[in-house]
C-alpha cells in the first residue's frame, strides 16, 4: 500500500481544460472520494493516476515515486470500472486470475490466490460460472476481486456502483467500506453521489469545472463548506442562501438579513462591502413566531420522521427540515429562527466562504 | 433497454405476412433455380444436357465429372477394343464415346490455385484490416476521417477500371501469373471493406476491456490479443466471409492477369467448354465443385454472418 500525492496536476483536451492545478494527498490506507457533477474532471484525474491518460502538466507520486509518465502496467495499481469490464469470454475464476497471469505466476499459486480472494468477497461458489449470467452485485464483487487479488499499491474506482439499482447500491456501499476496513488499501473512489461519498470516505475532494473546491473529511465538507458550490452540491435539500449587503469586519457577531438581526459565528476577517450570502442548512431552521426574520409557508414534503417545508421569503424560497408532527398550512406566516453557531457566510462574487468562528473548530479537530 | 421492443411495435398483420412470404419465396426460387439447373446438368450426359425440351428426369451419369478431371483422346473402336478391360468407372464411361483418358486435366491445380489465392488474400485482408480498424477505433489518427474516406474510395469504382495500369505494372514487376500477385491484388481490394466493417465491430467493444488489461499488467498488444480479439470474432468471421466470397468469385482480374501456373478456377471453368465439343456437363460439374468451399465456409459461419449483416441493429 502507498500514499498518493498529486501536485499541480493539469489536463487539457485542446482548448478545454478538464483538470486545473489539482493538489491533494491521499494518505496510506485512506479511503478518498472525488465527488462532483459529471464533467467536473474527477474521472480524468482518476485516469491520470491510473496512467490511462497522460497529464498536460504536474506530477503524480505513488509511494514517493514519480510515476507521472509511467505506463499503466508499470504503476502497480488496480482499477474498477463503472461497467466492470469483466471479460465476457472468461469465467469468474479466469477473470479474477487474469492480472496474476500477467505476472507469470504459477498456476497453482494463481488458483490459491483466486480462491482466497473469492472467499473474502463471498463469491467462491461462483468461480466456475460465466460472468454474463451474474447479477449486478456479483459482477461488482468479481470486478473487486480482480482488483484486490494482486495486492496492488492502491485501488482506483470509477463510479463502481453507478449501474447498480438502489437496493444493491446500499448493500455494496457497506460491503466496500467493510472491505476497506479489513484490508486498509489506499483507495481513490470517484462518484457523483453524495450519499456514497459521505458514507464511505475518510476524505472527500469536491470538484467542479476541473477545480477542487474543497478537500476535507465528510464532516468538514458538510459543516464548513469552503465555497457556495460545495454548500449547494452537498446536502439534500442543499444549503439555503439568503442575500445581504455591506461589509464585514473582524469580530462582528451579527448581520442584518431582510431587516432582521441574525447572530452569526464571530467573523475572523475584514470584508469590503459587496454582495454577501448567509448559508443555512435546512435542519438549522426552526419556526419561531417571535423571530423578526419572516416568511410564509409555500408547501411541504412529508418524509415520515421529518418534513421539508418550503418557505417563501423576501429573497425567494428557502427549505427547512423540521419534525414531521408540526402542522403547517400553505400561506401561513412564520418567523424563522436560525441556529447561529452553524451558519456560514459567503462572498457572492467569488463564492468563497468568509472565515468565521466555525473554522476555529477545524483547527481544533486537526490538532486534536 | 432491449431493442426488440423497437422492432415489434405492432405484430405484422396476416396480409402483410402473406405478401412478405410470397416475395421471399419468389426471390428464393429465382436465386435457387439456376443453381439447381447447374447441379442437375453436372449429372447429365452431354446429349441429355442439350436435349430440347430440357429433361427434368434423366438417367444420372458421372460423365461430366470424368470429363472435368481428365483430358481424353479420340481413338478408333478397334484401338479401344485392343486395349485391356477398363480400369475404372471413368475409363468405362469415356470408352463408350470412343475416347481414352490421356491424363489429368488442369482443373485440380486451378482449383488449388483458387483456394490458395482466395484464403491467402482473405487472411491478409482480415489481418491488416483488424489492426488498422483497431488503430482507427482507439487512437487519435491525424486526418482519420480523410484516411478512412480514401480507403473506402477504392471501392467506389469497379476494380476492373484500373485493370490496364495494374496489368502493365504487374508485367514490369514480374507479378503476372503468380499466386503472390493475385493475393496482393485481392488483399488490396478487400482491405478497405475489412477496415470499414471491422472498425464498426471494434467501436462497439468498450475500451475499458483493454484498459483493464493494461492496468493489470499487460502490454497493449497483449491486451488487444486477449481481450479485444476474442470479442471481435463475430465481426472477423463476417468480414472474412465477405472477403472470401469476393476473392473466390473474382473473374475479370483473374482472366486478365493469370493464364498459366497461377490461373484460378473462374477463368478456367469456361475453357472446359472448348475441348471436344460443347461439354456442358463438365462445365456444370466444375461449377458445382467450385461452389462447395464457399458453401461449407458460409454454413460453418452462418451465425456470425447473419450478425455481421445486421450489426449495429442488435446490441449485445
Amino acid at each position: 500500500m502507498a500514499e498518493i500525492r498529486v501536485e499541480h496536476l493539469r489536463k487539457a483536451f485542446g482548448d478545454f481544460v478538464a483538470v486545473q492545478d489539482s493538489n491533494f494527498v491521499v494518505r496510506d490506507g485512506e479511503f478518498f472520494v472525488m465527488l462532483g457533477p459529471s464533467g467536473c474532471g474527477k474521472t480524468t484525474t482518476l485516469r491520470m493516476i491510473a496512467g490511462l491518460e497522460l497529464p498536460t502538466g504536474g506530477k503524480i507520486l505513488l509511494g514517493g515515486e514519480d510515476v507521472t509518465m509511467r505506463r499503466a502496467r508499470e504503476r502497480d495499481i488496480a482499477f474498477v470500472f463503472q461497467l466492470f469490464a469483466l471479460y465476457p469470454h472468461m469465467n469468474v475464476r479466469k477473470n479474477i486470475g487474469f492480472p496474476l497471469l500477467a505476472q507469470g505466476m504459477p498456476g497453482a499459486e494463481i488458483r490459491a490466490r483466486v480462491e482466497e480472494t473469492a472467499k473474502l468477497l463471498r463469491i467462491d461458489h461462483l468461480l466456475n460460472k460465466s460472468v454474463s449470467g451474474l447479477a449486478g452485485g456479483d459482477r461488482q464483487r468479481v470486478a473487486l476481486g480482480r482488483a484486490i487479488v494482486r495486492r496492488p499499491k492502491c485501488f482506483l474506482m470509477d463510479e463502481p456502483l453507478g449501474t447498480l439499482d438502489t437496493e444493491f447500491r446500499d448493500l455494496m456501499v457497506h460491503e466496500l467500506r467493510e472491505l476497506h476496513n479489513r484490508i486498509h488499501a489506499t483507495t481513490v473512489y470517484v462518484t457523483h453521489d453524495q450519499m456514497e461519498a459521505m458514507s464511505m470516505a475518510d476524505k472527500i475532494a469536491v470538484m467542479n469545472h476541473g477545480v477542487i473546491e474543497q478537500f476535507g473529511s465528510p464532516r468538514e465538507i458538510y459543516d464548513r463548506p469552503a465555497t457556495m458550490f460545495v454548500a449547494d452540491f452537498i446536502g439534500s435539500p442543499p444549503m439555503n442562501f439568503l442575500g445581504f449587503g455591506g461589509g464585514l469586519s473582524k469580530g462582528a457577531k451579527e448581520i442584518v438579513v431582510q431587516g432582521a438581526k441574525v447572530a452569526v459565528p464571530e467573523v475572523r476577517e475584514d470584508i469590503a462591502p459587496s454582495d454577501m450570502a448567509l448559508g443555512i442548512r435546512p435542519e438549522h431552521i426552526r419556526f419561531d413566531n417571535k423571530s423578526s426574520l419572516r416568511g410564509a409557508i409555500y408547501g411541504t414534503e412529508y418524509l415520515g420522521t421529518t418534513q421539508i417545508v418550503a418557505v417563501e421569503t423576501a429573497d425567494g424560497i428557502i427549505k427547512a427540515r423540521v419534525p414531521a408532527e408540526i402542522r403547517l398550512n400553505p400561506g401561513e406566516p412564520v418567523g424563522l429562527s436560525l441556529s447561529s453557531a452553524r451558519l456560514s457566510l459567503f462572498e457572492r462574487g467569488s463564492g468563497r466562504a468568509v472565515r468565521t468562528a466555525i473554522h476555529d473548530a477545524t483547527a481544533e479537530v486537526r490538532h486534536g | 433497454m432491449s431493442l426488440t421492443s423497437a422492432h415489434s411495435v405492432v405484430a405484422p398483420s396476416a396480409t402483410s405476412r402473406r405478401i412478405a412470404g410470397t416475395i421471399i419465396v419468389a426471390y428464393a426460387l429465382i436465386s435457387i433455380v439456376p443453381l439447381l439447373w447447374i447441379f442437375a446438368t453436372s449429372f447429365k450426359t452431354p446429349p441429355d444436357s442439350i436435349a430440347y425440351p430440357p429433361k427434368i428426369l434423366f438417367q444420372p451419369s458421372l460423365e461430366g465429372y470424368c470429363n472435368l478431371f481428365t483430358t481424353r483422346t479420340r481413338q478408333t473402336p478397334e484401338y479401344i477394343k485392343a486395349l485391356g478391360p477398363a480400369t475404372g468407372l471413368c475409363d468405362e464411361t469415356v470408352r463408350k464415346r470412343n475416347m481414352v483418358i490421356a491424363g489429368p486435366s488442369n482443373f485440380m491445380p486451378r482449383f488449388v490455385n483458387s483456394l490458395i489465392i482466395a484464403f491467402g488474400s482473405t487472411f491478409c485482408a482480415v489481418f491488416l484490416g483488424t489492426l488498422s480498424a483497431y488503430g482507427f477505433s482507439r487512437f487519435k489518427v491525424p486526418l482519420a476521417d480523410d484516411l478512412l474516406f480514401f480507403i473506402l474510395s477504392t471501392r467506389m469504382m469497379p476494380p476492373i477500371a484500373v485493370a490496364i495500369p495494374i496489368y502493365l505494372m504487374y508485367r514490369e514487376l514480374g507479378l503476372s501469373d503468380t499466386a503472390l500477385g493475385m493475393i496482393l491484388l485481392y488483399t488490396a481490394v478487400n482491405v478497405s471493406l475489412a477496415v470499414w466493417l471491422l472498425k464498426g465491430f471494434i467501436d462497439e467493444i468498450p475500451r475499458e476491456y483493454e484498459e483493464a488489461a493494461m492496468i493489470d499488467g499487460y502490454t497493449r498488444l497483449q491486451a488487444f490479443w486477449r481481450t479485444v480479439l476474442p470479442q471481435a470474432t463475430t465481426g472477423i468471421a463476417a468480414t472474412a466471409i465477405f472477403c472470401l466470397i469476393f476473392a473466390w468469385n473474382e473473374y475479370a482480374f483473374a482472366a486478365l492477369l493469370t493464364s498459366g501456373t497461377a490461373q484460378t478456377a473462374p477463368p478456367f471453368i469456361p475453357t472446359i467448354i472448348g475441348e471436344g465439343g460443347q461439354d456442358w456437363p463438365a462445365v456444370a460439374a466444375g461449377t458445382t465443385i467450385f461452389l462447395v468451399p464457399i458453401l461449407v465456409f458460409t454454413i460453418l459461419l452462418r451465425k456470425q454472418l447473419l450478425r455481421g449483416i445486421t450489426f449495429g441493429a442488435v446490441r449485445k
